[in-house]
């Protein structure tokens, strides 16, 4: 399947399915034309109305000195089918990232290597960043 | 017991201090606050900026930094406490030994600040430990540390020996160290020291 591409000003982004997603990490990787050597970005944005979760990578290519663009996966709201695959086995600096976003957002990395919360406490349960969060301070106003 | 002026005057020039216990007491201690040497964050900066030549904290007999809460006389919480590092400064606070005293710098420490809305900050270090005196500001300046350096030490002086906290049976508690829980800290806040305000 073709990606979705979009572009807004100077930046160009690619929306691809959940399964195309590694394959064509790995395509921008490595094809000598476009050599997207260096993910600087991993995060995530909550689409609460259109019930989905939509991970955004934005890669560089340091050899040709060209970028960024932006590469975006979507998956569902519901916390037992937001998984998308990890791209940490692509560009080795998106580890830490994906860490970050399944702690704030419960996006769940397949085929992470060390799928942990790292800014939360490991006791906590939810995931802060999203919109349906709500904070503890905000139960204490109401009382 | 007030000392008559004259005579006092009159044995000074003799080179004779006359003067209550409680009054070298407390004027030794509020002259050797010293610090337990910790940042949390941007206002620790200017802690240090306190201590540094330009405002020397020295003068006013504070510039003993002790890396160990046992050696430690007075807790300079300098910005942001967050839900994770609660349990340490707590844990910090009921290790220090008595009389201790705490000062809550900037408006992270005192309320969480801008951050007060957030998911990870505490609002307020005054929800787990007892403050003696907050500053405003973000970051407060070395000044205003200095001022509450001084505002201690005018708490210090007034103090009586006879009614000190610290030597009363009973009295050295441990506060509570919240534990990071599933939502938010456990217990989120310390009913000895600090309740919901009322509406």
């Amino acid at each position: 399947m073709i990606p979705t591409v979009e572009q807004v000003r100077a930046m160009t982004s690619l929306l691809v399915e959940r399964e195309e997603l590694l394959a064509v990490a790995k395509f921008l990787k490595t094809d000598p034309q476009l050599q997207f050597d260096f993910c600087s970005c991993v995060t995530a944005v909550d689409y609460l109305k259109q019930d989905c979760i939509e991970v955004v990578y934005h890669l560089y290519s340091v050899a040709l000195k060209h970028g960024p663009i932006a590469l975006k996966v979507r998956a569902p709201r519901a916390l037992d089918q937001c998984r998308v695959p990890s791209l940490t086995p692509v560009w080795r600096g998106c580890e830490f990232q994906e860490r970050e976003a399944f702690d704030l957002y419960g996006v769940k990395f397949d085929g992470h290597p060390d799928l942990r919360r790292i800014l939360m406490w490991d006791e906590f349960v939810d995931h802060p960043m999203r919109k349906d969060y709500v904070p503890p301070s905000a139960m204490e106003a109401k009382k | 017991m007030p000392v008559d002026p004259n005579l006092q005057s009159e044995l000074q020039k003799q080179g004779v201090f006359v003067m209550p216990v409680e009054f070298l007491y407390n004027w030794s201690r509020k002259s050797s606050i010293w610090p337990v040497q910790f940042g949390l964050a941007c206002c620790a900066i200017e802690m240090i900026a306190a201590a540094a030549a330009r405002h020397d904290i020295a003068r006013f007999g504070a510039e003993v930094f002790r890396a160990s809460p046992r050696q430690a006389d007075l807790m300079i919480v300098s910005g942001t406490v967050t839900k994770k590092m609660a349990p340490q400064v707590v844990r910090l606070y009921n290790q220090m030994p008595e009389p201790k005293y705490v000062i809550a710098m900037g408006a992270c420490a005192i309320s969480g600040g801008p951050f007060k809305d957030g998911y990870n900050v505490l609002k307020g270090v005054d929800r787990y430990i007892p403050v003696d005196v907050h500053i405003p500001g973000c970051p407060p300046r070395p000044e205003a540390l200095l001022h509450a350096l001084m505002t201690l030490q005018d708490k210090i002086s007034k103090q009586h020996l006879n009614e000190a906290r610290w030597y009363d049976k009973g009295s050295l508690a441990e506060y509570t160290v919240p534990e990071c829980g599933a939502h938010d800290l456990e217990p989120p806040f310390n009913p000895e020291v600090w309740e919901l305000p009322k509406k």
